[in-house]
């Protein structure tokens, strides 16, 4: 298996890679979002956003510190979104035929380009870590270390999502639309801006509840523990179960034999 | 012998059957799979591919059934798409080591027989050009060039010379020939331009959906007692004069 699908794996993510290096605004625009979060956003709400101790801080912290894991989750989030635009594009470019006529198992295929977004992902969001660190965000060093299985595996979950949502996006012109209604429903009613009790507290039960089964949230909480040296084995295995389903799905949306393709016409 | 075996092959979308039982079979040589737009061309080639599974009916490519061993078939194609599929951000070499890469070749393989297709092709000097900056011909040979590197059995250009200017046409058109006689190659030349037809080894006339006539220029001449492949195709195809005019423009 490895002298044959090893060299397709590499392929696909030094071309996600020098396309990535092409498009140096990328990393700029994914950096500058989170940023005026952090900066912006978590200075004008400091006071206002009270976050008690919970699990898995040990004391008190600045709001600044609590979203951090939220606004990494966000990067992850439009990255996997990104990298689903991407698809849709090599589609529209045809590019997308190169890629599937390649004599490998589609699944791998799919997953090669999986991997590629994700390390690309996780690349951005280290540099997004750097940041937080020249704002003075405190954050254990050791964290840097901890947290990478889980911005992997959070990643992968997030890109499997935009890989789903790749099936069924036509043309580029229909991905704001999506992204509008993934995006941002998925960031908002998460734990990525405020902890879980904070919308139970407001009387809000039913965004608690969606929120609660809102798999970015777990994702967020997964990176949350993870910067502190902890597991949050709930987390991790809805992440895992997610990224096995949106995966799955995706495999089966581009089936020849059942998904987009054998829907789409093209006489 | 055959290398590329189609049997009762058919694809509807929906309500419109683009194939209708397509059977033939193909050995070494040029063939031309000759049709108006329409008339189902591109669906045989993305079945060919596994791009779409067919609704009926079975591919076989040197003994490998493609429904059950895809990626072994499809190591054994070359494929030139109607839509050009280069990364134009790309240049040549990187577009080439990257489909050698995904072929699963070694990087010294990918060099020898990059450097052997681009020297054969003319594109030796291009290596390091970004596609975005070659001429629309130059592109069509660095995406053949591709095909070939990974040195196909099967050879499919699915009307490969959209877009050429006649020189560039004329060029690519011999130097497939050319190929499919030096290395034996099997050529499935999708095109609806009759001259493209003319100097095959055997012509496949595909219409509507259906698979009318598989046979030489000459003996469709003979068989529909015309004087030219245009005629024997509106002979078979019972087209009217309003498409005769159509392709003409073509």
């Amino acid at each position: 298996m490895a002298t044959r699908h090893w060299p397709a794996l590499v392929a696909i993510c030094q071309r996600e890679t020098i396309k990535f290096w092409h498009q140096r605004g990328r990393l700029l625009s994914a950096l500058v979002r989170p940023a005026l979060w952090l900066v912006v956003f978590a200075a004008g709400f400091q006071n206002i956003f009270g976050v008690s101790i919970i699990p898995p801080y040990e004391t008190y912290i600045e709001y600044q510190v609590y979203v951090v894991p939220g606004l990494l989750g966000m990067v992850l989030l439009f990255n996997g979104m990104q990298s689903s635009l991407a698809m849709v594009y090599d589609r529209e470019m045809g590019l997308m035929r190169l890629l599937l006529t390649a004599p490998q198992p589609r699944w791998f295929l799919l997953f090669s380009k999986l991997v590629a977004g994700t390390l690309l992902s996780i690349l951005q969001a280290y540099a997004f870590l750097a940041l937080c660190a020249l704002f003075q965000v405190d954050l254990p060093w050791l964290g840097w270390v901890f947290v990478l299985p889980a911005l992997t595996l959070a990643g992968l979950m997030l890109g499997a999502l935009g890989l789903l949502l790749s099936v069924s996006i036509r043309q580029l012109e229909n991905f704001a639309g999506t992204m509008n209604f993934v995006i941002f429903p998925m960031f908002f009613i998460s734990t990525a801006l405020y902890p879980l009790w904070k919308l139970q507290e407001s009387g809000a039960t039913w965004l608690y509840y969606l929120a609660s089964f809102n798999p970015f949230t777990h994702a967020v909480e997964m990176i949350r523990f993870a910067l502190y040296g902890q597991l949050n084995l709930l987390s991790s295995l809805v992440v895992l179960g997610a990224l096995g389903i949106f995966f799955l799905l995706a495999v089966w949306g581009y089936d020849p034999q059942r998904g987009l393709i054998q829907r789409t016409r093209q006489a | 012998m055959s290398i590329l075996s189609v049997q009762s092959v058919s694809k509807s979308y929906g309500s419109v059957a683009a194939l209708q039982a397509v059977s033939f079979n193909l050995a070494a040589g040029f063939y031309a799979l000759l049709g108006p737009n329409g008339a189902g061309k591109s669906t045989l080639f993305q079945v060919l591919t596994g791009l779409f599974a067919p609704d009926q009916g079975e591919i076989v490519l040197n003994g490998l059934n493609i429904k059950h061993n895809l990626p072994a078939a499809l190591a054994q194609m070359g494929v030139v798409f109607q839509q050009p599929a280069l990364d134009l951000d790309l240049s040549v070499q990187t577009n080439l080591n990257f489909h050698g890469k995904l072929h699963g070749l070694s990087n010294s393989n990918i060099k020898a027989r990059s450097q052997a297709v681009l020297a054969q092709l003319a594109l030796t000097e291009l290596a390091n050009q970004t596609c975005r900056r070659l001429s629309g011909g130059n592109r069509r040979k660095v995406e053949l060039a591709r095909a070939l590197m990974t040195e196909p059995q099967l050879l499919l250009m699915d009307e490969a010379t959209v877009g050429l200017d006649p020189a560039s046409r004329a060029s690519l058109l011999t130097y497939v020939h050319q190929l499919c006689d030096q290395q034996k190659l099997c050529v499935l030349w999708a095109t609806h331009l009759i001259d493209e037809a003319e100097n095959a080894q055997q012509v496949l006339v595909l219409h509507k959906g259906k698979l009318l006539a598989q046979a030489s220029p000459a003996q469709l001449i003979a068989q529909t007692a015309t004087s030219s492949l245009l005629e024997a195709f509106f002979q078979l195809s019972g087209e009217t004069p309003g498409v005769e005019a159509k392709l003409a423009r073509l």
